[in-house]
């Protein structure tokens, strides 16, 4: 599998280090509640299918970037940098 | 029909033609009590204990494909009872003491070999480690002995002992642990459920699961609606589509873990051996084979099959330990999709909707635990009361953050197991 660094261009897997679905980069509010909460820690989507990851590209320029990636097929479908998803 | 050496032998000298199928091949019914979803191994020794145990027997077990043909025939087959936490240690104890039984109760050869299990250890700190292990294995009414240098080297003469890396201190050694044949096992339960009356249900997919005012009523299915007063979803690997059918959102994620086997050789490794330096572990199958595998590959994955780094250090893994095994041939890997929880530990609870039962949740560990599941899952489906070996695996520990599971103590968050 090679993912594609939007600074890098495509690069090994074995550069990249994988958080989890990118529903990280929607952290809700401290006081949001425990629900709130524990959809954004624990439960997850995990679909078959295309998905949003993010990625760290910690062997290389040490960028964060969202991944879009089959779970199915390992195709990777499009990458932007994490920053410029959130802004 | 029953299995003994006689019948073997009457078999044998009259040309094996009165062996019959194993199981029947029903037409789903319109209706059951309960309906399970998954005929893997958890959905069919839920199935077996519910008719054994609770005499449950109007039931069905829905496969999406052939029985024996998902992870429980994709796994590298260890068995064993070395955990370490409450809600962990007396369930896995529960599930070894029924796989001791489980021949005899199922009439069927499992092949289950304890052979023993040889955890590693490389550095004081580890040893440290493997000694409190031992002593709670040892307090849960199971067996650990702390293995020196000298009486490892006795044991598995094969290792790498001049390694300076990795040297080897000794290891933790559970004699009960071992392997047994993963096919027989589905096969031996599938058996045992039908005999009892449980249909076995194969090429049935489950589409969707009927739900009115919060209560269960059925399933729908490539064969037809079926109608049921419960259902359980037992169907790991592939949990979330199925718990998305019930508009639930579960704290998996799908993770894929690969497995090797060479080709077959003369026995050389007796036991099951785990690295403590890498991930690896090894043991050999009953055929010659070495089946041997390490971590995941760790990214959502529903592909059956990784990547090659994983293999890479799989491989490296297995030659510092042993270079012996440089020489044999691998002969096929492959991957299975785990069902990873965010603390590494199962969940098998009730859900928000009467009736609707869940089973899951079973990361890289789901073999050994198919009895207890099925018996302590069985046991919540026909009481609605936990069995009392397994009360910690529920459901809400990650909503609440209390009764976490951490056997390995990582932290409680998707991507740490």
């Amino acid at each position: 599998m090679r993912i594609t660094c939007p600074y890098c261009g495509e690069r090994d897997r074995r550069e990249f280090y994988y958080r989890g679905a990118a529903v990280d980069l929607e952290r809700p509010a401290p006081d949001a509640g425990e629900d709130a909460w524990n959809d954004f820690v624990y439960l997850r989507d995990n679909p078959a299918g295309v998905t949003r990851e993010l990625w760290c590209h910690e062997g290389g320029c040490g960028a964060w970037i969202v991944v879009t990636r089959n779970t199915v097929t390992h195709e990777i479908l499009g990458s932007q940098l994490a920053s410029e998803v959130k802004r | 029909m029953r299995f003994s050496g006689l019948r073997v032998l009457k078999e044998g000298l009259t040309g094996n033609k009165g062996w019959t199928p194993h199981w029947r091949d029903p037409e789903p019914k319109s209706e059951y009590d309960i309906v399970i979803i998954g005929g893997g191994g958890h959905g069919l020794s839920t199935a077996f204990y519910l008719a054994k145990e609770h005499g449950l027997t109007n039931v069905a077990v829905l496969e999406k494909g052939y029985i024996g043909g998902g992870n429980v025939g994709r796994n590298t087959t260890v068995v064993r009872a070395n955990y370490f936490l409450p809600g962990n240690s007396e369930f896995y104890s529960h599930s070894l003491k029924l796989w001791e039984g489980l021949e005899e109760e199922l009439n069927y050869n499992v092949m289950h070999s304890q052979r023993g299990l040889i955890n590693l250890f490389h550095s004081d700190g580890q040893r440290d480690d493997a000694a409190r292990r031992g002593n709670m294995m040892i307090s849960q009414g199971d067996d650990a002995i702390l293995l020196g240098r000298d009486e490892l080297r006795e044991m598995l003469p094969y290792l790498n002992y001049d390694d300076l890396r990795f040297p080897l201190y000794g290891g933790l050694y559970h004699p009960r642990g071992g392997t047994a044949r993963h096919d027989a096992v589905a096969w031996g339960y599938a058996r045992g459920a039908d005999q009892r009356g449980v249909d076995m249900i194969q090429n049935c997919e489950v589409t969707g699961i009927d739900i009115e005012n919060g209560v269960v009523r059925g399933v729908q299915t490539s064969r037809g609606p079926i109608r049921a007063k419960k259902v359980a979803m037992v169907a790991a690997g592939r949990s979330g589509q199925v718990a998305a059918m019930a508009g639930m959102r579960l704290p998996i994620e799908s993770h894929i873990l690969q497995a090797f086997v060479t080709e077959g050789l003369k026995p050389c490794i007796d036991h099951v051996v785990t690295f403590g330096m890498g991930h690896f572990y090894i043991s050999q199958s009953d055929k010659g084979g070495l089946v041997f595998g390490g971590d995941l590959d760790f990214y959502a994955s529903y592909a059956a099959r990784g990547n090659l780094p994983t293999v890479e250090s799989v491989m490296e893994a297995g030659m510092a330990l042993m270079p012996m095994i440089g020489k044999a041939q691998v002969l096929r890997s492959w991957g299975g999709i785990m069902d990873m929880s965010p603390d590494g530990s199962p969940i098998i609870d009730k859900t928000d909707i009467e009736g609707l039962y869940l089973n899951c949740g079973w990361n890289y560990g789901g073999f050994k635990a198919v009895p207890g599941s099925g018996n302590v899952f069985a046991h919540l489906i026909a009481t609605d009361r936990y069995h009392e070996n397994a009360t910690g695996f529920q459901l809400d520990r990650f909503r609440t953050g209390r009764g976490i599971i951490d056997e390995e103590g990582k932290g409680s968050q998707h991507n740490l197991h």
